[in-house]
């Protein structure tokens, strides 16, 4: 095998007939082993992504319940969505409300404990792991467990509350407070996750020759951190924030559980809006047609955020 | 002030109130870390004592920090006999391990492939893979229920294990792939020169030395499964056959209170069922955690 891939370097400059049909024999073996060991990912791609994915743009242009053939209505379905139902554009709304408090603050948040759990502590392990817990709560048992510590009459916040001469809100029950509730949530169970860790990572891998020469230039530690370790960082944050809104968009499990879409609709998002039309409704193609925008949506979304990276993330390895 | 002569009596006070201001950095520092910490273990704190406590001291304001009569033994128990609870743990234990094997396993070979080899194609066809990390669930979620249910295997186990095993998905392959990559590719040709084919090479040389990417894709794999709450949702509907993550959810509408079941809520059976809920995960990150932590730190590093 080695002496073949030598020997493609001559061939190069010299071609000889003979060789160069071995030559290829050999790449095509290795195309075909490769595309043997990628098959079964070639198959899920095709079969549980691409597949699905364009029957649900077909079926986001018919009337389909399940029970009788699929028919088709053109663009009725999206025309509806935006005319017509008076439940999908607040669901929208909604939605980016939601994003737009959590996000931010996780991002925050997030770094913020990074840079905490980056210090020369004593029992770096144990604190990453108090940290790490919530993450690792199921989502639904999350969600409980905060109701209860929610609870406006017995609850245990607003007790605290109550001993410092405020008084609490109705939290999931109220709906001004039911979405900063999620937030709250979303912010326990994620801050000291994975994007935590993606930011520790980011973090030691700033140059430390760099930051020690900053100091003797006399730097202190603010101006450290805006010059050169947020600079540094940014790829990350660029990363968790692309990622990071995506999630927020899609939030289900924590609204479905916690307030099942309410109090009056107060939490109900997009993806309830969805999951209602497709499996309890089982309108299956005005579903399809609501995913569909759901889906240009982020798309759109992600695609602004790659075109703007260009101004403020920094790659120190880019040629 | 501005000059320092090195052991003159005035540079000994300087760096004593820099020792000063150092012990107050630290310590500010910790404190800082220390209400971090209680404020994340907190609510699990409180689901403990919550869970142990009687229906009416359970609702007494204001709130009692630890059960006057402690009932832990009993509340536990109710929720085991209120709902098949063994059951729950058995099926989801039963997905979670199919699934995680598979996932593990396909997304292991898939990256082989992906680092590997060169095909026409593969690059390509890699970014499209990383792409599908964005999309939202609900577009494939239809015509994949669908799907299933033409195949009958609505109410079975079969939706939440037979996809792991066509690749376990692009997180899986990435974080495989990346890993993959920084094995050096010397080994794979001196094992080809001693006669050694492809396959071989995959299961004697590979795989013995991805074990730490192994771990952390089992680990991943499991929370993920065991937490999966969308899937169950949509494909079991036989309560016998709920997974805990449906169940739990099940459970809250049985106590939430005017029922036939129960005429008050229930929050403290709630509470134990959540608390039994997550236990496994929290037990397996302690002996996963080293895997854990590096697996998504070296996923996100190149992102």
């Amino acid at each position: 095998m080695t002496s073949q891939d030598s020997s493609s370097a001559l061939s190069a400059t010299a071609p000889l007939p003979k060789q160069r049909v071995k030559m290829s024999a050999a790449r095509r073996r290795e195309a075909i082993e490769g595309i043997l060991y990628t098959s079964p990912w070639i198959i899920g791609f095709l079969v549980f992504i691409a597949g699905p994915l364009l029957a649900s743009l077909y079926l986001s242009f018919t009337k389909y319940n399940v029970l009788r053939p699929a028919k088709f209505i053109g663009l009725t379905n999206y025309i509806f969505a935006f005319t017509n139902d008076p439940l999908f554009l607040p669901s929208i709304g909604r939605t980016f409300y939601f994003a737009l408090a959590s996000v931010p603050l996780a991002m925050i948040g997030s770094l913020f404990v990074a840079i905490l759990l980056n210090q020369k502590l004593v029992g770096t392990t144990v604190w990453r792991t108090m940290y790490f817990l919530p993450t690792l709560t199921p989502i639904v048992a999350a969600a409980l467990l905060w109701r209860w510590m929610l609870n406006p009459d017995v609850g245990l916040i607003n007790f605290l509350l109550d001993k410092i001469g405020i008084e609490g809100p109705g939290w999931l029950s109220s709906t001004t407070w039911a979405i900063p509730s999620l937030v709250l949530m979303g912010l326990w169970a994620s801050v000291g996750g994975s994007r935590m860790i993606i930011f520790l990572a980011g973090l030691q891998d700033v140059p430390t020759e760099m930051l020690e020469a900053a100091e003797i230039d006399g730097a202190g530690t603010w101006a450290k951190f805006w010059r050169i370790t947020l600079p540094m960082i940014t790829p990350t944050v660029f990363f968790n924030l692309v990622l990071g809104i995506i999630f927020a968009l899609r939030t289900f499990d924590i609204a479905f559980v916690a307030t099942a879409g309410g109090p009056a609709r107060a939490t109900w998002f997009i993806s309830l809006h969805i999951y209602q039309n497709a499996f309890t409704s089982f309108d299956m193609g005005y579903a399809s047609a609501l995913a569909w925008v759901f889906l240009l949506l982020i798309l759109l979304l992600t695609l602004v955020q790659f075109r703007l990276s260009g101004r403020w993330v920094y790659y120190a390895g880019e040629r | 002030m501005a000059q320092q002569v090195v052991g003159t009596k005035s540079g000994q006070r300087h760096s004593r109130d820099w020792v000063v201001g150092q012990i107050g950095k630290v310590s500010l520092l910790y404190l800082i870390v220390a209400i971090g910490a209680i404020a994340s273990m907190f609510p699990f704190f409180w689901t403990v004592v919550s869970s142990g406590k009687t229906i009416s001291e359970l609702y007494r304001y204001p709130p009692t920090f630890w059960p006057e009569s402690t009932q832990f033994v009993k509340n536990y128990s109710e929720v085991w006999s209120a709902v098949p609870f063994g059951r729950w743990l058995l099926n989801t234990a039963w997905v979670t391990t199919w699934a995680l094997i598979g996932g593990t396993l396909s997304s292991a070979i898939v990256a082989y492939g992906f680092s590997r080899f060169r095909f026409p194609g593969r690059d390509l066809f890699f970014v499209i893979t990383l792409g599908t990390l964005m999309l939202p669930v609900e577009v494939t979620l239809i015509p994949t229920y669908l799907l299933f249910s033409k195949f009958n295997w609505i109410d079975t186990y079969y939706p939440l294990i037979v996809p792991a095993w066509f690749g376990g998905g692009a997180f899986n392959i990435f974080l495989m792939r990346q890993f993959l990559l920084g094995i050096p590719y010397d080994l794979d040709e001196a094992a080809r020169i001693d006669g050694a084919n492809s396959w071989r090479i995959l299961w004697q040389i590979i795989l013995p030395l991805s074990k730490p990417a192994l771990a952390t894709l089992a680990t991943l794999g499991f929370i993920g499964n065991w937490n999966n709450f969308l899937g169950p949702l949509i494909f079991l509907n036989t309560e016998s056959k709920y997974t805990v993550a449906v169940g739990l959810r099940y459970l809250q509408s049985t106590f939430a209170g005017g029922s036939a079941v129960v005429s008050r809520p229930q929050d403290h059976l709630l509470m134990a069922a959540a608390l039994m809920v997550a236990l496994p995960c929290l037990i397996l990150f302690f002996v996963g955690q080293r895997y854990f932590v590096e697996g998504i730190a070296t996923t996100g590093l190149k992102g």
